[in-house]
């Protein structure tokens, strides 16, 4: 039934790509310390 | 991330796939509308989830406003996020449940539209807090949660009354279930609470880490405002 | 209890007597209402059955928006004049301020409705089946209901990017069971096939709920700003 795997692959997709924004905020966040401490460690 | 936290990841995982393999497989075959009855062990599931998760940020909002705990506020934020996945979840399988049931995309079935009302709150409720300045936003977040938990249950007695005027069809499957379905239900339930605490703690350790940050940053601004530099992702939640 | 009483009236009689000499709020409310009848008008051309069914839903949405329009502005002069910094360090109570601005928009939204309502009547062509004497009840309690919250909103709006979108953003949604019961009333009324008691009900629940609840709350929002 193409409707059921439709549904938990739609469940799925939902999830991970919530996942997904995490993973770039977090990826952004590090990136971001490292500029702070090398902007530090320049002083 | 703290060591236990990979462990439990596989576990929850571990627990899906076995949910999962109930739903697909183990759980027996309902007699009038097939296969595509399964879709009730994600749907449901993902329904309670949500439910308890905006309780919790019903909760964690009273508690802002009684203690101006800033870790309730960021549970309130927290919840309130990983809610509405969950809940966008809930809409997006009940229609394609619908669907071939009963032949229509859209029912306004008790369960659904309360549903669909709670994910329009939740969502303003998040709009809000990224368009507001950040000083207030955690208090006026939590007055909006109050406001969203006083409207639910007018919310159930207006769409039930609707619906009794209105005869709709029911998304879910009323009535009683068979225990081995009950069964199979609970399992995916427990494996998509696990799921979603999971998330909520990465959710939670990423706002705690996020807010470190931006304090850092407005001190250097503040001790050195010639090497001044605002955070580039200035994400609210 | 008796200085809530005396600084709302004072607040509310400046709001109307302000209102009264410029007119700003009600005819744009007018004219955005009328500019809602005569677009419905075009898109429908009911029978006079079919328009007694939609006219519950036709009406309150024509209605529903001339309030936002309302609402934006409540806070607008305050806004601009400074007076909430003032109100906040001054020992009065938040909450006959409050009053006041949601009684000001109440009676703003009445006066349209009072004379949309014949327009109405003409372009719709609406008799009702029902129980009329109820109409005006209904209309009462759901503009309160859309009035409370929304001057509760667009106080929490001040203070945000895109001010006039965050405040139909946040009402629309709270006000869900109230725009039902409102338009599910209207409805019942102008057909007589159901009764609007339930509806009624549900509205002065609704009212009291949130009135209280804004009441409590608006000191934080006040605060807040």
């Amino acid at each position: 039934m193409k409707y059921l795997y439709a549904a938990y692959i739609a469940t799925w997709a939902i999830h991970v790509g919530y996942l997904g924004t995490l993973l770039r905020r977090y990826v952004r966040l590090r990136d971001e310390i490292q500029e702070f401490k090398t902007r530090i460690e320049d002083k | 991330m703290k060591r236990v936290f990979p462990i439990l990841a596989v576990l929850t995982a571990g627990l899906l796939s076995y949910a999962l393999y109930e739903a697909l497989v183990a759980a027996p075959t309902e007699q009038t509308m097939g296969d595509v009855q399964r879709i009730f062990y994600y749907h449901v599931p993902s329904a309670w989830t949500a439910f308890i998760l905006f309780f919790v940020n019903f909760f964690a909002s009273i508690a802002y406003l009684i203690w101006r705990n800033t870790k309730a506020d960021m549970v309130a934020l927290v919840t309130a996020e990983v809610g509405v996945i969950f809940c966008t979840v809930v809409l997006v399988t009940g229609p394609i449940w619908a669907r071939p049931v009963w032949g229509i995309w859209w029912t306004w079935d008790l369960r659904l539209t309360l549903t669909l009302v709670l994910w329009l709150i939740y969502v303003s409720y998040l709009v809000l807090r990224r368009f507001s300045s950040s000083g207030q936003t955690p208090l006026l977040a939590a007055v909006l949660a109050v406001f969203g938990a006083l409207d639910v249950p007018l919310v159930y007695f207006s769409i039930w009354f609707f619906r009794t005027q209105h005869p709709q069809p029911v998304v879910g499957g009323g009535g009683s279930i068979d225990p081995r379905m009950l069964h199979v239900l609970l399992i995916n339930w427990l494996a998509f609470s696990c799921f979603a605490a999971l998330v909520c703690w990465s959710r939670y350790r990423l706002e705690a880490l996020r807010r470190e940050v931006d304090e850092t940053l407005a001190l250097e601004a503040l001790l050195d405002p010639s090497q001044a530099k605002t955070s580039r992702s200035r994400s609210a939640g | 209890m008796n200085t809530i009483a005396s600084l709302t009236r004072a607040t509310l009689a400046k709001d109307l007597r302000l209102e009264w000499r410029s007119k700003d709020a009600i005819n744009s409310m007018l004219f955005f209402s009328l500019l809602v009848v005569v677009i419905f008008s075009f898109s429908f051309d009911p029978t006079a059955e079919e328009s007694r069914q939609i006219a519950g839903g036709l009406v309150w949405v024509a209605f529903l928006f001339a309030a936002v329009v309302a609402l934006n502005q409540t806070w607008a002069r305050e806004m601009r004049n400074q007076v909430l910094d003032a109100y906040r360090v001054s020992p009065a109570p938040p909450n006959a301020l409050f009053l006041a601005k949601v009684l000001g928009n109440f009676i703003f939204v009445t006066v349209l409705q009072a004379l949309m309502t014949p327009l109405f009547i003409v372009f719709y062509n609406l008799r009702a089946l029902g129980p009329a004497y109820q109409l005006p009840i209904v209309a009462a309690l759901g503009t309160w209901a859309l009035v409370v919250n929304g001057t509760f909103f667009a106080a929490m709006s001040l203070r945000t990017r895109s001010r006039e979108i965050m405040l139909p953003l946040l009402l629309f949604p709270i006000s869900i069971p109230a725009l039902l019961a409102m338009v599910e009333a209207t409805g019942a009324i102008l057909t007589g096939e159901f009764s609007a008691k339930f509806w009624i009900v549900l509205l002065a629940a609704y009212d009291v709920v949130f009135t209280i609840a804004s009441l409590f709350l608006f000191g934080f929002v006040l605060q807040a700003e």
